[in-house]
């Protein structure tokens, strides 16, 4: 599993973050940082619920 | 105003709809038959046209994600709340009420604050302030209205520390804000408190320029005022939505959400008992999911042609998402009227959805953790000194809650 982030689509609600800590991190402004581009298969749901609760799409799954 | 409103055929359900008697916390069961018959139907509001109001959690998630529609209540066929809410949005510039790109670059001038990592760091200053005020509480007259001793204080004077506003002036804030949320407020009582909280706001702007602190309002004063990508009026109508939307909501969730485990002790006793942290979080979201205290629905225009539901939303539509009733859909959440602090409520709509969710809510669901954690510990004998039925909730509000909580320990 493959993950991206559209960064200029991000609003900062910090949704992943909370869901998903090992996988998304926030800049100084709130904007989503990814720090695992292939997360594990442990992390999947956690990565899974954060695309699909993130409020402005921004999260993508890519599965290889 | 100039446009022309599209009189509804007769028939239409009204909208918004008040809530049955005796059931403070339910949507009103002619939503849920619309939900099921079709929850994409046309409503009349109060200036007789006749916006579209989407009731499906999936419908209500896909069109506040959609780009084709607008949150701007300058455009025609904007489904105004009220004829006062209508004037005031002509004269504010706030990101709520534009799209990108100019929602986004204002949006992001304000969301430093509100990282997950800054409201974790700021927990251990709001159960301070939760301790406090129910020592203080402990201390004071039994019965006391929860409104006023804890309900409104918490979250004013967190807001007010995280923008810099002195907590002297809460009465002055919460009134106003209190005129600016009630859909019975004429346009004079909402254009004079409009005003008075906007230059109250400049003034702050004015002085933290000067001299400035560490505080939200210092940094847009400092880094978008003196720099001129702001003016102060704009910065001050950004202030008023924030000072606003961070005191009322979370009163309202703490008094409302009170009541509802007071009338639900067995959810209660889970939070009373010592709850996980992970616990108290989901309890939080149940509540939010099960109150959907913002019950007047999202406010949007449609830009193009939408399909969706089997109908077809015309350009220049007006659209309303029916919060209140997507977060009781069936398909999304099994047994939705129940109060179930033990489900995944995380998908609930009751911050919204798409780019202009709620900005505040990490900052709201720490709060709200911190009092639902600590409240009903503290005083685990809590309990409602009147009648359910004596309650005045705010059936009258944008924002759903009740005017006072009498209670006793």
């Amino acid at each position: 599993m493959r993950v991206e982030v559209d960064q200029p689509k991000c609003v900062a609600s910090g949704q992943c973050v909370l869901v998903a800590p090992e996988v998304f991190d926030q800049d100084d402004d709130g904007i989503v940082v990814l720090l695992d581009t292939e997360p594990g298969a442990e992390h999947e749901e956690a990565v899974r619920e954060s695309a699909a609760i993130c409020p402005a799409a921004a999260i993508r799954l890519v599965q290889e | 105003m100039t446009e022309t409103v599209e009189h509804a055929p007769t028939g239409l359900p009204e909208h918004p709809m008040p809530r049955a008697t005796g059931c403070p916390f339910d949507p009103l069961p002619a939503l849920r038959d619309l939900q099921a018959r079709r929850p994409v139907s046309r409503v009349r509001i109060w200036d007789g046209s006749s916006p579209w109001l989407i009731t499906r959690h999936e419908d209500v998630r896909a069109l506040l994600g959609d780009p084709r529609i607008s949150a701007d209540p300058r455009r025609p066929g904007y489904p105004h709340r009220t004829a006062a809410t209508r004037a005031r949005d002509q004269v504010r510039s706030s990101f709520i009420t534009l799209d990108d790109p100019e929602h986004a670059r204002l949006r992001r001038m304000v969301t430093a604050p509100f990282t997950i990592k800054k409201m974790e760091a700021l927990r251990p200053s709001v159960q301070r302030v939760v301790d406090d005020l129910i020592d203080r509480m402990l201390a004071g007259p039994n019965p006391v209205d929860l409104v006023e001793a804890f309900a409104l204080p918490v979250p004013s004077l967190v807001i007010c520390a995280l923008l810099g506003v002195p907590y002297a002036d809460h009465d002055f804030f919460q009134r106003n804000t209190q005129v600016l949320v009630r859909r019975t407020s004429t346009e004079d009582d909402v254009r004079t408190a409009n005003e008075a909280l906007t230059a109250y706001l400049e003034d702050l702007l004015a002085a933290k320029q000067a001299e400035p602190e560490d505080d939200l309002l210092s940094v847009l004063a400092e880094q978008r005022v003196a720099t001129g990508e702001l003016t102060r009026r704009q910065a001050a109508d950004m202030g008023v939505l924030l000072l606003a939307a961070g005191h009322e909501t979370t009163a309202n969730m703490i008094a409302l959400g009170t009541l509802a485990l007071l009338e639900h002790p067995d959810q209660l006793a889970l939070l009373r008992d010592g709850a996980e942290p992970k616990q108290v979080a989901a309890a939080v979201e149940e509540l939010l999911r099960y109150l959907n205290i913002t019950h007047s629905g999202r406010r949007r225009v449609a830009l193009e042609d939408i399909e969706i539901g089997g109908e077809l939303i015309r350009a220049g539509d007006g659209v309303i998402l029916a919060n209140d009733i997507a977060n009781r859909d069936p398909d999304a959440f099994p047994d939705p009227d129940r109060l179930d602090l033990g489900r995944d409520a995380r998908r609930h709509v009751a911050f919204g959805y798409g780019v202009h969710q709620c900005l505040g809510q990490p900052l709201a669901r720490i709060e709200l953790q911190v009092v639902y954690n600590t409240l009903y510990t503290r005083v685990p004998t809590l309990a409602l000194a009147t009648g359910i039925d004596q309650l005045e909730f705010k059936h009258d509000g944008f924002v759903y809650g009740v005017y006072e909580l009498p209670v006793t320990w």
